[in-house]
């Protein structure tokens, strides 16, 4: 098996020229897929001595459940049984990483228990919001699919935090769940190099190396490949919950997978159990909007995907606005004991940043009411999603509950509420590629890793497709650093903290976001998509021309100068600020709410500009005061804890360090000093000690070094000095 | 024969020796280091006065003694060579000791030799003898129970009468083991005692290593580590207060509250970022006011930078005049000693003559100079270029005229001279006008202040009598306020803050200042964050919470660690 290395994504720079900067000074740009070219070496994965034996027990398994004659038909079909990757699972996660793998080049296979689900939103049908949609433009930017999908199946979109700063600003798209699914298939199903199977898949089968060979299905089947991504959501010994009563699924009316845990823990993985939960849909008919605030979409709207092709703009649909009243909260607060969690019989852990409605009520007493909002699920659909409302109450209390708030006072129930218990594998078992710490070639990605959300799902799939892709083909695996891109915020975390509750992704866990923006997700990660084969040469030239026009733009507008007139009086009178005669546009649009639409209302803006590309030139120069210094401090931070820690370091032997941090540490085994210091439990002052040791050790190395040559030196001394004592010794004597 | 191969072999032996010897040395002997703290360079020194005699004292040995017990003490330093490789020397386990108070000065009563690690109970042990206990046992000390007893070397002979303390970790300064020898305090006793620790198996300790390792083991941090070296060096009382207090944490706990109110800001604004709808809008009022008292918090902690500087450095005054003002008898006055001599003959101070005075604990040197005149009297003329140079080389001039002869037109010329030498450096050297023997004529003070508002070049103006000690402590006020001391109490009991912190705390003022300006731009609440951050980052850096290089290269600076 060939073994491969970490390929790290540093952000040393941004705009155009990074990614080239970055590939010409890594070792590895001469191995570098061509995207034109893209071959994968199909080499043998087992040594022919073990594939036999190994389809000959196949072969018995299968013999010894029917009757005779089977080997007739082991020479048909069995070339289709080995890929290059075994997806499994067919969420947000395995789609991302199906077809990335499979865009790449690999032989993929898609596993999921229903081809009908694909792509399932069995919550919220919404993409995006704070922080999430910075990971969808993203995962876009690297070629994936989520924000392309979520562009064309949009029921109504919205940017939110519009004032509050464009590296907070996060596009929020309602969906129609149903041609959302469709969409994702249909593409799945057209993708080459990609096939779909229904399986339940029970066992991962492992190499002589503790390495991965495939995987095995609950009816005994056998898939082979050298690279399995496990994307289990929900379903792995999922069970779900109304009030008191229980049963095994993954989803309402889906069941769970099972066996998969065990053979996982008896591989020595540790798992753990996290819950979450989906509130319930009323029947859109049954609503009376007429007193409700209704929030309809933006006039203008705002894309996920960078590839204008998807940019085809549709009708928009109406969400409103209700909220609990105080009749809500008496019926939550008489029945708390019917919930799992306030009646105790529910122990796994859920999100808190997605409450149920009675995690509110009992932990914000002071406030009176809270918001609800109510949100179509599609154009063909009757349902209605009922956000901010999710309860573990029993079904029976679900309807009268409902019918507390504004405008729902007669509605019909759909579904019920419920809540769903599943499986994890605490992340810290995967390495940033998201490759397992343990088995060689096993990936893993979203809910199984601890998170929560389609977006965070889709952002760890498309990285382990990446790389699941990459180790089949012998490359090196690609980790995205942490400054480099929400993305990589997110793995750093997963696989860092050790995380007890479902992980949402949060504006406030990246700590450089003016420079992880949703309008540079492109400059910061197309490059690198191109370089290893993911965004075409349409895709490539499109960005270049885009990249050109902006640089262009900054260009006109440093020269550009005006002295008086509309423009200046206007701009004064905006920002309270005089304007000095001959002042630059780019002086002109840095000052305080001054905006870039002002210059095109006086005919100072550049037409051939979209409004994407005006709106990436105005935060370049308004903010590039600020943008700097957080590079700076980037750059402080990134020199530092990007020092790699050995392998080999033993931390218990390092009695500088607290009792806790020895344990934590050799648990996770950071890569970087900058992992380390993330990690829970370790404190500024094993940090600290830690950097003392690493510095020790390296002047101990070039002490030693400086000793052995004057050692040497010596030795050389004393051959030479040894005839003059002979000498010596014949006088004397 | 065999005698004759003896010599030969000695002298072999010898050679290899003595270059590990050297080696040693060099190896112990920290490089020069300009900015060295006085911490390492009272260690540096006490190793090389420990070293040099030592292969002064083999040459004696090899000639005087004979071979045999010549070969006994080479073989020993063989095994050391052979044996002891740099790893071993650094190993995290190891015992050291050092004699940690001052050497060569003229000696103390009583001196101590310190020995900090996990065997320094069983090294002491085996140089220690209780005087109640037989030789044959081990030594098992209760921690912070002082013992009386002996010290003997290898071959059992006493080297002197001591107290032992142990402090047994972790309640010790290095959170190690550690045992504390009280011996008479010459050199000699103290030199011997330490051999015979490190015969015992001790290791010698590199210079600021106890210090390094309670930095290490936790128990100080990195603002009080740094510390412990000015404690060392503080050169008045009230710069030993200073540097107390930082060790005690006064200033850490300062910069750590800071450091809280910088994060707890920050959450409360991000999480308004992620969670609009469920969190109370912000109040900005409250906001402002919590930033403008950070503000002046740092504020005042930076003037303590100003302070700290002139605890460590001290001022000098140049107390310059025309001839026969009475300078020397200022002088005396304020120094309360004759150290100047004073005669009623003009030009009688021909050099200049230093004395000390603390202010408010701040160290001054006063500078009593000639009188400047133009004179023809070749010393006398040294005398006066030599004031020149004192005055442009002070930190303050006093400029001393009599009340009795009043403003004289030599006095504008030698004004002229010192503005002259004033400009040519550049800097602004504060001039203080003190109108003395104001004694020999009272009405001066009221006629004074129209003669001199055509000299607004001085800074201050005080009338003083150095025969009545009159106005001294007028001129003393006047020094505060013109170095900008005026503020700290009396007592000057306060922490300090060195060059690094410094440079910290300044990032940290600059970053509020843009958060405020942020603020009263309406920029976007987002921006607020990153300055928010900035001041944190700044912050975290001077107790050395957030690690970067700087502070590592610092760690490595002052403790000569990993050699």
């Amino acid at each position: 098996m060939a073994t491969t290395t970490l390929f790290t994504l540093h952000l040393c720079r941004f705009g155009q020229s990074f990614s080239k900067k970055l590939f010409s000074t890594s070792p590895s740009s001469d191995t570098l897929l061509n995207p034109h070219h893209v071959t994968f070496h199909h080499k043998l994965r087992r040594p022919n001595s073990s594939s036999v034996p190994a389809f000959f027990r196949r072969f018995s398994a299968v013999a010894a459940a029917s009757t005779s004659g089977e080997a007739n038909y082991d020479g048909i079909g069995t070339a289709d049984e080995k890929y290059d990757v075994i997806v499994v699972g067919g969420g947000h996660a395995g789609c991302e990483a199906a077809l990335a793998s499979a865009r790449l080049g690999a032989r993929t296979l898609l596993l999921t228990l229903n081809i009908d689900r694909i792509a399932w939103q069995p919550c919220n049908p919404a993409v995006g919001g704070p922080a999430k949609s910075q990971l969808v433009h993203e995962v876009d930017a690297l070629g994936g699919e989520i924000g392309k999908i979520a562009d064309r199946c949009y029921l109504q979109k919205r940017v939110l935090n519009v004032s509050r700063g464009p590296a907070v600003r996060a596009l929020r798209a309602q969906t129609d769940k149903r041609e959302y699914a469709m969409q994702m298939k249909s593409v799945v199903e057209s993708t080459p190099n990609l096939s779909i199977r229904e399986a339940m898949v029970t066992d991962i089968l492992l190499g002589k190396n503790d390495n991965v060979e495939g995987v095995c299905t609950f009816f005994g089947m056998k898939f082979y490949a050298p690279s399995v991504v496990l994307t289990t959501g929900t379903f792995m010994s999922g069970k779900i919950w109304v009030g008191r009563t229980s049963m095994p699924a993954g989803r309402a009316g889906e069941s769970a997978s099972h066996g998969l845990t065990e053979n996982l823990q008896r591989l020595g993985f540790e798992t753990d159990r996290l819950k979450t939960g989906t509130p319930a849909r009323v029947d859109i008919r049954t609503v009376d909007f007429s007193g409700l605030e209704p929030q309809h979409g933006d006039k203008e709207v705002s894309w996920f995907s960078f590839d204008p092709d998807v940019h085809i703009e549709r009708e928009q649909m109406c969400c409103y606005l209700t909220r609990t009243t105080g009749r809500t909260h008496q019926i939550i607060r008489d029945n708390l004991h019917e919930t799992p969690t306030y009646g105790g019989w529910v122990e796994a852990k859920g999100p808190r940043y997605c409450p149920s409605i009675e995690d509110k009520i009992v932990r914000f007493q002071d406030k009176e009411s809270h918001q609800i909002f109510l949100e179509p699920e599609g154009r063909s659909v009757p349902e209605l999603y009922v956000q901010g409302f999710s309860t573990g109450l029993p079904e029976r209390l679900q309807l009268p509950l409902l019918r507390t708030l504004p405008g729902l006072e007669n509605c019909s129930m759909l579904r019920p509420a419920y809540a769903v218990e599943y499986d994890y594998l605490p992340a810290h078992q995967c390495a940033r590629s998201l490759m397992t710490k343990k088995i060689q070639g096993l990936f893993f990605s979203g809910q199984i890793n601890g998170t929560t959300g389609y977006e965070e799902a889709a952002a760890q799939g498309i990285i382990s497709g990446i790389n699941a892709a990459r180790y089949a083909d012998g490359k090196q695996l690609i980790v995205l650093e942490r400054e480099s891109s929400y993305i990589g915020t997110l793995i750093d975390d997963l696989v860092t903290k050790d995380l007890r509750e479902p992980y949402r992704m949060l504006t406030s866990r990246s700590e450089h976001r003016l420079l992880l923006r949703s309008d540079n997700a492109d400059s910061r990660l197309t490059p690198l998509a191109h370089e290893i084969g993911l965004i075409d040469d349409r895709r490539w030239k499109l960005y270049q021309e885009k990249q050109a026009r902006i640089s262009e733009e900054k260009k006109r507008l440093r020269s550009v100068r005006i002295s008086g007139g509309d423009l200046a009086a206007e701009v004064s009178r905006v920002s309270g600020q005089p304007v000095r005669d001959s002042s630059t546009l780019e002086s002109l649009l840095k000052k305080p709410h001054m905006q870039y639409g002002i210059l095109d209302e006086h005919g100072f803006g550049n037409i051939e500009l979209s409004r994407i590309e005006k709106e990436c030139v105005e935060i370049d120069i308004k903010y590039e005061g600020f943008i700097l210094r957080q590079q700076s401090q980037l750059q402080q931070m990134v020199t530092q804890q990007h020092r790699q820690l050995p392998e080999d370091l033993d931390y218990h032997m390092i009695t500088t360090l607290s009792i806790e941090a020895r344990e934590k540490l050799s648990k996770v085994r950071p890569q970087t000093i900058g992992q380390a210091s993330r990690v829970g439990g370790v404190s500024p002052a094993d940090i600290t000690a830690l950097l003392i040791v690493l510095e020790a050790n390296r002047r101990k190395a070039q002490e030693q070094s400086r000793y052995k040559i004057m050692n040497a030196m010596r030795a050389k001394a004393l051959e030479e000095e040894v005839p003059e004592v002979s000498c010596t010794e014949t006088v004397s004597s | 024969m065999l005698r004759a191969s003896e010599k030969p072999n000695a002298v072999m032996a010898h050679l290899p020796a003595l270059r590990v010897l050297l080696r040693h040395i060099n190896c112990l002997i920290p490089p020069p280091r300009t900015s060295m703290p006085a911490l390492c360079t009272i260690r540096a020194t006490c190793h090389f006065l420990l070293l040099s005699p030592k292969p002064r004292k083999l040459h004696a040995t090899a000639t005087s003694k004979g071979p045999e017990n010549h070969a006994l003490l080479l073989n020993r330093d063989e095994r050391v060579a052979r044996n002891v490789t740099p790893s071993d020397v650094v190993e995290k386990g190891s015992t050291i000791a050092a004699i940690v108070t001052s050497l060569g000065g003229p000696p103390a009563a009583v001196g101590i030799v310190r020995l900090s690690g996990p065997s320094a109970v069983s090294v002491a042990g085996r140089v220690f003898r209780p005087a109640k206990r037989s030789k044959n046992n081990d030594w098992k000390p209760t921690s912070h129970v002082v013992e009386y007893g002996v010290v003997l070397d290898s071959e059992g002979n006493v080297i002197d009468e001591v107290l032992a303390v142990p402090m047994l970790a972790p309640k010790s300064y290095t959170r190690e083991d550690v045992v504390e020898i009280q011996c008479h305090g010459s050199e000699v006793c103290l030199r011997r005692v330490l051999r015979t620790c490190l015969e015992a198996g001790a290791t010698l300790a590199q210079p600021g290593e106890f210090t390094l390792r309670a930095f290490l083991n936790g128990r100080l941090d990195l603002s009080q580590a740094e510390n412990v070296g000015r404690l060392i060096t503080a050169k008045s009382v009230a710069a030993a207060d200073a540097a107390l207090a930082g060790i005690q944490g006064g200033f850490s706990s300062l910069v750590r509250s800071l450091r809280m109110q910088c994060i707890e800001l920050l959450t409360e604004i991000e999480a308004r970022l992620d969670f609009e709808d469920e969190m109370p809008p912000l109040d900005l009022n409250i906001i402002m006011d919590k930033i403008h008292s950070m503000s002046q918090d740092v504020e005042s902690a930076l003037e303590a930078e100003n302070y700290d500087r002139l605890l460590q450095s001290g001022l000098q005054i140049a107390i310059v005049g025309r001839p026969n003002v009475g300078k020397s008898s200022l002088l005396n006055a304020w120094s309360k000693s004759e150290r100047a001599i004073v005669t009623e003959i003009a030009g009688t101070t021909r050099d200049v003559i230093e004395a000390s005075v603390s202010v408010n604990g701040i160290p001054i040197t006063l500078l009593d100079t000639a009188g400047i005149r133009d004179t023809d009297d070749v010393v006398e003329k040294i005398g006066v270029e030599r004031s020149e140079a004192v005055a442009r080389g002070a930190d303050l001039i006093i400029m001393t005229v009599s009340a009795v002869e009043g403003w004289t037109s030599e006095d504008t010329k030698l004004l002229e001279r010192i503005q002259s030498a004033k400009s040519s450096t550049g800097s602004l050297i504060p001039v203080i006008l003190a109108v003395n023997k104001i004694d020999c004529n009272p009405r001066a003070e009221t006629d004074w202040d129209r003669g001199c508002q055509s000299h607004d070049i001085f800074s201050k103006r005080v009338f003083t009598c150095a025969v009545t000690g009159q106005g001294l402590q007028d001129l003393e006020r006047a020094v505060l306020e013109l170095v900008g001391l005026d503020a700290i109490p009396s007592g000057g009991r306060q922490w300090t803050v060195n060059q690094r912190q410094c440079e910290q705390l300044v990032r940290t003022k600059e970053a509020l200042e843009r958060l405020q300006s942020s603020i009263k731009e309406e920029l976007p609440l987002d921006f607020w964050t990153i300055d928010l951050r900035d001041a944190a980052l700044s912050l975290g850096q001077i107790s050395g919470e957030d690690i970067s290089e700087e502070v590592l290269s610092n760690i490595f600076g002052k403790f000569c660690i990993g050699k």
